[in-house]
Order: C-alpha cells, then structure tokens, then sequence
C-alpha cells in the first residue's frame, strides 16, 4: 500500500483529505463553516439553546420569582425526571421508533419501589433495584414484540401505556397513593451535597472536561487525525465552564424562605443526571453497541448486511428506554413524596419526547445524542414553571405545551429538508 | 493477459431455484485473481441471483462452492466475507448518517480497551482510500450523504481494500452515474484487479465491460451463454448472447425454452 501522500499545493483545498487538518482551518474559517452548516439545517441544539434564553428573559420579566435562587433551584429538580426519561426514548427515537408507554413504565417502576420499601420494608438500594428491573422487563416485552412479531412500536407501546396503568391501579388501588419517606430515596431530590463538595464537583466536571478535550487535540494532532482548530475547543471547554459554574453559584446561595433554616447546594439528582449523561454519551459515542444503533437507524438493510443483528439491537434500546424510565419514574416520585395512581402518566411522556426533539434528537430515526435530552428537558421544565408561576389556567398550559412540541417537530422537519437539499444529510 | 491456473473462486453445476421457479441450471462460473471476469445478461437471466448466491444470501440446491480450489460450505454472508469475499450492491448499503470511517468499518468496528479504536480506524480508511488514488475527497470524516454518487461508490468499493479481500463483486456500479463519475469508478476497478483480487463486474453498460473485463461470461435465461476472453469476442457478439443465447458457434446448442 502506497503512503500517504503529502497534503496539494494551496487551491486544490478540497482534495485529498484536505478538511481533516485543523491547522489550514482558522477558528474563523470554523465560525464561518459552521454558520453555513446551521443555515444548511445541521442545526443541533442551537434552537433548544436559544429558546431558553428566550424563556429566561420571558418569564423573568414576566414574574419575579422566576429568577429567584429558590425557583432556579426547584426547575433544575424538576427538569431531573425530564431529562432522565428524554434521554431513555432517545436510545428509540435513534431507531426511528417511538415508547409510548415510558412514562407509566417509570409510574410502575415507582410503585415497585415504593411498595418494596413500605410493604417489605426492604433497603433503599434494593428497592431501586426491583424499579429498575420492572422498567427493563417492561422494555423487553415491548422490543421482543416490535422485532419479533414487526408489529409498528406506536401500537405495541400504545398498548402497554394503557395497560401498565391497570398494574399501577392494581397495585395502589383506585384514587390511592403510597408514601415514599425513605431518607435516601427522598433525598435525592430534597437533600443536598454541602457547598464546598458543590464546588469540588464543579471544578472536577470542568477540570475532566478540559482535560479529555485537550488530550484528545493533542493525540489527534500527533497521529494526523482529523481535528477541529483549537480555538474551538477553547470555545467549548469556556461555554461548559460558563454554564456549571454559574449553575453551581446559583444553587450554593441560601434560597431559604425561612430565616432561621439555610437552603444550600446543588441537589443529589444533579450529579445523578451527570452521570447518566456522561455513560449514554460514552456508550453512543465510543462504543461498537452505540454506532450499530446509529447504523440502525440510518440504513437498517445496510446495517442487516454489514452483519449487525438488527433485531438484537431494537430490543436492546426498548430495554434501555424504559430502564430509563423507571429510574426517571423513581426520581418524579422522590420529588412528589409518593406515588399515586396516575404516576406518569398525563403529560409526562409529551414532555419527554418534547424534551428530546427540542434538544435536537430527530423523529425520523439515525441523529440525536444524549446531551438533546438534558438540553431539552431544562427548556421543557422551564416552560412548565414558568407557566406555573404566572398562575395560568390549565387550557394555557396545554395550549403552550402543544404549540412548543408542534413547533419542535416543525424544526426538526424543516431541518430535515435543508440538509436533503443542501447535500448534508 | 495470463490467466491463472486456478479459480479463486468457482461455482460447478450450480442450480437454483425459487418454488416452481428454475432460476439458475448447472451454471459453471470461475474467478481469477487479477483479472476482472463481466457478468452479462439480459434482465431476468439470473445475474443478481448468482450475486447473491455467492454472497451467501441465498444456499445453493445443487452443485459446488469452492473457495482457492477446496469446497466450502457457505451458509451466510458472515461465511462469505469471512473467505475474503466483498459484495458491493447495487444500493451500495450505506448508512447517510454515519461518515465515510464508520460506513466502512461498520459491522467489523475495530477496538482498543473495549471503546472504539476511532484514531486506527480512520487511519487506516484514509489509506485505503489513497491506495487506490482516490484524490476527490475532503475529509474521511464528513457523513457519506454529502458525497456525489461517484464518491459513494468509491467508498463501497473502497472497503474491499481495507478487509484485503480476495474477490469483489460489483452489482451494476455505473448504473446511475455520469460519464466522469464513470470513468473514476471503471479506473477504480482495473486499480483493483491490479492489485491482485478478483473481480466480478455486472453490468448492462458494453462500453464499461469492454473497458474494463479481461473475461466475459454472459447468462442467458439462468443458463452460461459463454465464457470467453474479452479479446476474442466482439460487441457485436456479446449481445447477440445476451438476446439470443447464441451467436454463431458460440452460445448454447440448442434453447429448450422460447422467449
């Protein structure tokens, strides 16, 4: 096999793998491509970024307790369960398919749990444990159906979000509810870590960040691999850090209404949510399981003949959306206090599957990542607080909720169509 | 030209059929390594079922399979490409949102501690690329669905070389390019044969074949027409093979079947 040859003469920029070397790439070369990229309709979570700020300005203007540190605080718990369920149905909606029934899986795997620790007086972990596993038989069950029998994921989840809502009443009994007071579980969404280990985990998460960034840069530099300029690193790395430690200072300020308590720090469900975000991004990123769910999505015949088991891979995701799900079911029931029979259902999957199309994760299957999920889910719970603060009927409600999901959809479309025609995607 | 000695590979009396359908009856077809062997054929004369009998999609009813002169058992495409063989489809089956690095290395990912080895993966794609003087692309990294039709077939066909592959075959490459995308794939494909793997060339296209093919072997209603040398047939002779079955002492004896 012949070496490489050395890179063309200045003109002849777009041969012989010339894009794959940052340094004939200026950061303003960068901007520039990517500004053509984003009109192009490869747009990301730019929408879902801007339309937060909007909010922000909105609803702060609008009401002033919005940006106050105590409803800053409840938003980011409240957008927990939201992120943790949008970032299960990405893994479907990677595929193309679609769980109707998340959100009651998650409403199923709370009452295990809550069950296991009321009625059998079983530890905190165990009980989390049996909610996970409720979540990933429910998945099974619903990706054995879709892959085996090819019956379409709409119908079979459709029919597992009615019926799981018959176990849930089965369980809790009609109009019924069950109490969740353990200390570990509760805290989740109601204890919080002290400041000064609220600042150790902003400067590790910023510090693990710029690290893996630069490593990466540098690796790639030396084996002449592909690479972004530096100068976008930069950018990036300073975003994050932007972001992490503007959240950590507004959730480490005392946000007690009452003088004599102090309310400080970042919530457990926080780093919880990191975490999960960090191993979907490595599993979809970095691993063969997550590129042959993206290969699936894209091309199934393609992915079929290249030798990946299409249909291992479709069960696969079933099981981890709704493992998803019943952790995201756990966390929405830490921060009610109980379970009751109507967990999970209502609003919650429209929000999740809100969340992850705002976020920029396609309906159509083959793009999204797990980062859409957590972006989106914090515009979804934005819009859901900030309504609720103005004191707002519920007809507003619904009608604002539907029109942000309609206009999601409408982007994710139209983006669609523009990369097709601009020869992108 | 020399031809080999040996077939890499070889079908012997190979029938096929679909229920009551006899597509394929005792077809003889042989393989040799450096040389480009055109499958020709009118539409329904059994070509992409000979395709994709080799591929391995479809099992043989009767005959041989052999593989460098021994009998091989092939039971699934996982069978075949572990011999070294590379079926590049006419849909190329690529995946649009994945970049040129992870279509070809898909199904075969490569690994390092478990995570995806992306710096050896991408190396090794761009010197595939380069070895077969593939100069029009701009970066191995940018997704295949905004690559022209010439660059994607470049890249299916790339992927032979990466897996050093024994035989190739290609399902009507040219079909739905123009005439300088054409011309990059044809190259491609002689580029191929001279570095020693066998190929196997369908197409419809006399003027590729006859660019192209060291041999000729053309169907006709699931039966081998002929298998000659292309230097000792003419256009003229091919096509009358093609649509007749025979033409002058070449071809089948006598036609069982009328059209």
């Amino acid at each position: 096999m012949t070496t490489f040859r050395s890179r063309p003469a200045v003109g002849l920029a777009d041969t012989d793998f010339a894009g794959d070397f940052g340094e004939q790439q200026t950061l303003r070369s960068a901007m520039v491509g990517y500004w053509r990229r984003v009109r192009g309709g490869d747009m990301g979570s730019l929408p879902a970024i801007l339309g937060l700020v909007v909010l922000f300005v909105v609803f702060g203007l609008a009401n002033d307790r919005f940006l106050s540190a105590l409803n800053l605080a409840n938003l980011i718990t409240q957008a927990g369960a939201i992120c943790v369920l949008a970032m299960g149905l990405v893994f479907v909606l990677l595929l193309g398919d679609i769980d109707l029934s998340a959100g009651v899986a998650g409403g199923v795997a709370a009452c295990a749990m809550a069950l296991a620790v009321v009625n059998l007086s079983w530890p905190w972990w165990a009980a989390i444990l049996v909610g996970t596993a409720c979540g990933a038989l429910i998945g099974l069950a619903i990706g054995v159906l879709r892959a085996s029998l090819g019956i379409p994921s709409f119908v079979v989840t459709l029919a597992f979000f009615l019926g799981l809502q018959g176990v849930t009443l089965k369980l809790i009994g009609e109009g019924g509810s069950v109490r969740v007071d353990d200390p570990v579980i509760r805290g989740l969404t109601i204890e919080n870590l002290s400041v000064p280990v609220g600042w150790a985990l902003a400067l590790a998460v910023v510090l693990g960040y710029a690290g893996v960034e630069a490593f990466q840069l540098r690796r790639k530099k030396a084996l002449r691999l592909s690479h972004p300029p530096g100068g976008v690193i930069l950018a990036r790395v300073s975003a994050i850090a932007a972001v992490v430690f503007g959240v950590t200072v507004v959730l480490n300020v005392n946000r007690s209404v009452n003088p004599s308590v102090e309310i400080r720090g970042i919530p457990y469900v926080l780093p919880l949510v990191l975490v999960l975000l960090v191993v979907a991004t490595v599993v979809l990123t970095r691993t063969s399981y997550g590129r042959h769910i993206y290969a699936v999505g894209g091309n199934a015949e393609a992915a079929r003949r290249a030798g990946i088991s299409v249909d291992r891979i479709r069960v696969s995701v079933f099981v981890v959306c709704s493992s998803l799900a019943a952790l995201s079911g756990i966390i929405a029931a830490s921060y009610a206090g109980k379970v009751s029979a109507s967990s999970g259902a209502g609003n919650t999957l429209l929000y999740a599957v809100g969340a992850a199309v705002i976020g920029g994760t396609s309906l159509f299957g083959g793009r999204g990542r797990a980062i859409d999920a957590v972006i989106g889910g914090v515009v979804v719970a934005t819009i859901a607080n900030g309504l609720g603060l103005l004191n707002q009927s519920s007809y507003i409600n619904f009608l604002v909720t539907g029109g942000v999901l309609l206009l999601a959809a409408s982007v994710d479309a139209i983006s669609r169509r523009r990369r097709s025609s601009s020869g992108m995607g | 030209m020399t031809a080999d000695a040996q077939p890499i590979l070889e079908l012997r009396g190979v029938n096929k059929s679909f229920g009551v359908v006899h597509v394929l009856h005792d077809v003889d077809f042989q393989v040799y390594p450096g040389q480009v062997t055109a499958l020709v054929g009118d539409n329904g004369a059994g070509k992409s079922t000979l395709v994709k009998t080799i591929a391995g999609i479809y099992h043989i009813d009767s005959g041989a399979f052999l593989f460098e002169g021994r009998p091989v058992t092939v039971r699934s495409p996982n069978d075949v490409s572990a011999l070294g063989v590379e079926v590049v489809y006419q849909d190329l089956a690529l995946c649009d949102n994945l970049d040129i690095v992870e279509n070809m290395f898909l199904g075969r990912e490569l690994k390092s501690r478990g995570l995806l080895d992306e710096a050896r993966m991408e190396t090794m794609a761009r010197d595939a690329l380069a070895s077969l003087s593939v100069r029009t692309v701009k970066s191995v990294r940018q997704t295949v669905s905004s690559l022209s039709g010439g660059q994607r077939q470049t890249v299916a066909i790339a992927k032979s070389v990466l897996w050093n592959s024994k035989v190739v075959l290609l399902d009507e490459p040219t079909a739905a390019l123009g005439v300088a995308q054409t011309r990059q794939v044809i190259d491609l494909v002689r580029r191929l044969a001279d570095q020693g793997l066998g190929v196997v060339l369908i197409s419809h296209n006399m003027s590729d074949v006859f660019a192209v093919a060291d041999r000729i072997c053309a169907l006709y209603l699931g039966r081998v027409a002929a298998d000659v040398a292309a230097s000792e047939v003419s256009h003229a002779q091919v096509v009358e093979l093609i649509t007749a079955g025979r033409s002058g002492d070449l071809g089948l004896a006598s036609l069982t079947e009328s059209m």
